[in-house]
């Protein structure tokens, strides 16, 4: 019964999503009012269906209802109840159905809380919205149902990858969608401002909060996942350029320019056609990275196996859209009206340059993500790019933006002074010369380019941060002043600091864990002691238990500096009978921002077991520089001026006159 | 250069000279496990990455050199097997269009920005230069105006 409500909901959501395709924009062609209002109740109506549906899916795993395949194929009434709601949209099928859902929440969102939006530009962002999710209803409907039945249900089912029992996978998924299909949102209004032939900085001023929480929860969701790969995967490493990364970073890349387009569009009205564009390539990244991962097309630790018939609907949804949005632009192109101008060195500028770098960036991405597919596919050809080439082509293209990021925000509006800003920024400039020295000194033999990397991230932070001492006057004017300045600042100024200073951030953490990383490996046996970095490590003990699901071997490591204990390390392998995988869990401790890592081998012949053990300094700045970035978003989305929409005209009191 | 630190090597694959340890795990990380999904041989468990890290190690014991021990593999695995391509007619694209992307792209709106320019400075100019008629007409516009005013 609840499979089947399930299943009837997500039909409805799709005849809503139906209407809300043609009524709003028929009602906005007629300029008819009550037509064009229907946008706002079908998108209402569509999220309560999708939820139902997304609650009826969560409800038959939790309950193991076998007789469904989804939950046959996926679930197992061992697993633990954390692990049977995530392991909902651990597979292909429910998460699509969770892609729908928060594309329905995303409408549904702009249809409650977009009441200062002009009537008719509402209508066409949800028809456009519609649109989207007609098209993948469908999809789910016709290719990946996942309230399909069995007709002799089995008494157990199959269990979760158990790679993916994991409390990462309950977070990293859905804050992954949340910003891929956020980016939706910015599609649908660059769309529909195409549509209306309109396109101006009080439309910047509507897109930019949407597409400001798509691209935090999109940094968060990268970051996540990276983290995760980090502890699950065993062998300590946090980025791969695997496909389906790069799938993800590719609209993160453009997202990023789309945000500072925007910024340049609300202030300044310039932009437009950069802004436009990379709304339309943001979200087709994302549906192209919905094709790759889905489709078989790539091989890669993360697909889902796969259908070609999906691949195929998938791929016609992405030429649809991607071309349908492209040859809009080409026909409307002409209407969009010129916009502020803005000499090249200038902020405006800054930021042209700053989107240049990163449509690069993504494009570099794009080739290295999909040209063995392509070669294959045209002269039979087969050959792999993998991290050896992404070092070489995509680091060095942040190299000139990293020097430029400092002096974006220092220089002004329309015409800016670049030797003033480069005086400003003296300070940050000497204190980066003077770390890359005492980094050179002290690694002295070691890696060149290391130290010239810190002091480019230590340029990046001390140059954030001057830009905020410079707006509140702090050395120039007196303390109590500066403080009052500091309250005052708008909160998207300090946004931008903590998001600069983020990356800067990353980019430490980043040099020192594959620069100043060190390893042990060896086999060990019950009593033996190692030592690394400066710790000694005695493995205690190596017993064999039993978990939920699962087989343990634990090894117990005890951790000493100078034969005090400071900590107890167990990392252990776990094999799950079902699925008869095994997995290791690594075992992480954390010294400041750097990090002990054990990670079990394989048991000897003589009872030994293979041991890796690794230090790594400040790698959890890898991670902590994109929660700074997210966190900078926060603040500037939590900016009144992005609360406040456009002036409505003032209320007229009856039997008040105004005291004029 | 930047390299992710994941490694699956075993303690009795280490070669004894350290020197010749780091070419092997430098060559490692160039080399794709060919029955894992998109996985160098050093990041890899598969028994088949093992034998690789293992011949990689028995090349760099009988004296070849990098290159070397790249051209043996490529010789019986094919261009696979190598992470980073190599560049020949067929990468061109590959490799060349970052650079390409840039340069393109930079001089583009380079030549948006002069366009603009130039047009904006042929407006001022088209602003500046007057007709004779407007200039009568500006002429007779100022005689009008009160004497106090001018």
């Amino acid at each position: 019964m609840i499979a089947e409500s399930g299943h009837y909901a997500l039909v409805l959501a799709f005849g809503l999503a139906l209407i809300q395709s043609t009524v709003p924009v028929l009602g906005a062609r007629w300029r008819e009012f009550s037509l064009m209002n229907v946008a706002r109740s079908t998108a209402v109506a569509q999220l309560l269906f999708v939820a139902a549906s997304f609650a009826a899916l969560v409800t038959l795993h939790v309950s193991s209802d076998f007789s469904v395949v989804n939950v046959f194929e996926n679930s197992h009434s061992m697993k633990p109840l954390i692990y049977k709601i995530t392991g909902v949209w651990g597979n292909h099928e429910g998460s699509m159905l969770l892609w729908v859902s928060i594309l329905a929440l995303f409408g549904g969102l702009v249809a409650i809380f977009g009441n200062n939006l002009p009537i008719s530009l509402r209508a066409h962002v949800l028809a456009v919205q519609a649109w989207i999710a007609s098209a993948f209803y469908l999809f789910i409907l016709t290719t990946s149902n996942p309230f399909l039945r069995i007709a002799n249900p089995p008494i157990e089912g199959q269990d979760l990858n158990p790679v993916l029992q994991d409390i990462g996978l309950a977070v990293h998924p859905p804050m992954l969608y949340l910003g891929y299909v956020g980016f939706s949102i910015s599609f649908s209004f660059a769309i529909a401002a195409l549509i209306e032939g309109r396109i101006d900085a009080a439309w910047a001023r509507w897109v930019r909060p949407w597409t400001l929480v798509a691209w935090i929860f999109l940094t968060l969701g990268i970051a996540m996942g990276s983290y995760w790969a980090y502890y699950e995967l065993g062998w300590g490493g946090w980025w791969f350029w695997d496909p389906v990364e790069n799938a993800s970073l590719m609209p993160w890349l453009a997202g990023t320019a789309l945000l500072h387009s925007l910024v340049v569009m609300e202030k300044r009205n310039a932009l437009k056609v950069w802004t436009i564009l990379l709304s339309i390539l943001a979200f087709s990244l994302s549906l192209l990275g919905t094709f790759l991962v889905r489709s078989g097309v790539l091989t890669s630790v993360h697909a889902f196996a796969n259908d070609p018939r999906r691949g195929v609907f998938i791929l016609l949804i992405l030429c649809i859209f991607i071309g349908g949005s492209l040859s809009l632009y080409a026909f409307r192109a002409s209407s969009l009206k010129q916009g502020g101008l803005f000499a090249p060195i200038s902020r405006e500028g800054a930021l042209v340059l700053n989107n240049l770098l990163l449509t690069t960036a993504c494009a570099t991405v794009f080739v290295g993500t999909l040209y063995p597919l392509a070669l294959e596919v045209m002269t039979g050809e087969k050959i792999s790019v993998g991290a050896p080439f992404f070092n070489l082509t995509f680091g060095p293209l942040f190299v000139p933006l990293l020097l430029a990021l400092p002096f974006g925000p220092l220089l002004a509006w329309k015409r800016g002074d670049l030797l003033g800003a480069a005086q400003r920024l003296t300070a940050a400039g000497v204190a980066a010369l003077i770390v890359m020295a005492l980094v050179w000194a002290w690694t002295l033999g070691g890696s060149t380019f290391a130290p010239l990397a810190i002091g480019l991230a230590l340029f990046v932070i001390a140059g954030a941060v001057i830009d905020t001492v410079e707006r509140i006057g702090l050395f120039r004017l007196p303390l109590d002043i500066a403080i009052r300045r500091a309250r005052g600042l708008p909160r998207s100024a300090w946004g931008t600091m903590f998001a600069h200073a983020g990356v800067g951030i990353a980019l430490i953490g980043i040099v020192c864990e594959t620069s100043w990383n060190s390893e042990n490996i060896r086999s060990m046996r019950a009593g033996d002691v190692t030592s690394i970095a400066g710790y000694s490590l005695k493995l205690e003990s190596l017993t064999s238990q039993q978990g939920p699901n699962y087989r343990e071997m634990v090894a117990k490591f005890g951790v000493l500096i100078d034969g005090r204990v400071i900590a107890t390390m167990t990392p252990s392998k776990r094999n799950f009978t079902t699925r008869g995988a095994t997995t290791t869990e690594a075992a992480l401790l954390s010294r400041g921002a750097s990090q002990l890592y054990i990670s079990l081998g394989d048991v000897g012949a003589d009872g030994s077991i293979a041991v890796r053990i690794y230090h790594k300094p400040l790698v959890l700045l890898i991670w902590f520089g994109p929660v700074l970035m997210a966190f900078g978003g926060a603040l500037s989305l939590s900016d009144r001026r992005l609360r406040v929409g456009a002036p409505k005209p003032a209320k007229s009191y009856r039997g008040l006159q105004a005291a004029e | 250069m930047v390299a992710t630190t994941a490694h699956a090597v075993q303690p009795d694959e280490i070669m004894s000279d350290a020197a010749k340890e780091t070419r092997a795990r430098d060559l490692s990380r160039e080399l794709r496990c060919m029955v894992c999904q998109n996985q160098s041989i050093d990041d890899s468990e598969a028994p088949l990455a093992r034998d690789l890290r293992i011949l990689v190690r028995e090349r760099i014991a009988a004296g070849d050199s990098d290159a070397q021990v790249i051209d043996f593999l490529v010789a019986r695995y094919g261009e696979f097997v190598l992470l980073k391509p190599r560049l020949n007619p067929h990468t061109w694209l590959l490799w060349f269009l970052t650079p390409l992307t840039l340069a393109v792209g930079g001089i583009a709106l380079w030549m948006q920005g002069r366009r603009r320019a130039r047009s904006d400075a042929e407006q001022d100019a088209a602003l500046f230069s007057l007709t004779p008629d407007e200039e009568a007409r500006i002429n007779s516009l100022i005689a009008a105006e009160p004497a106090s005013e001018k």
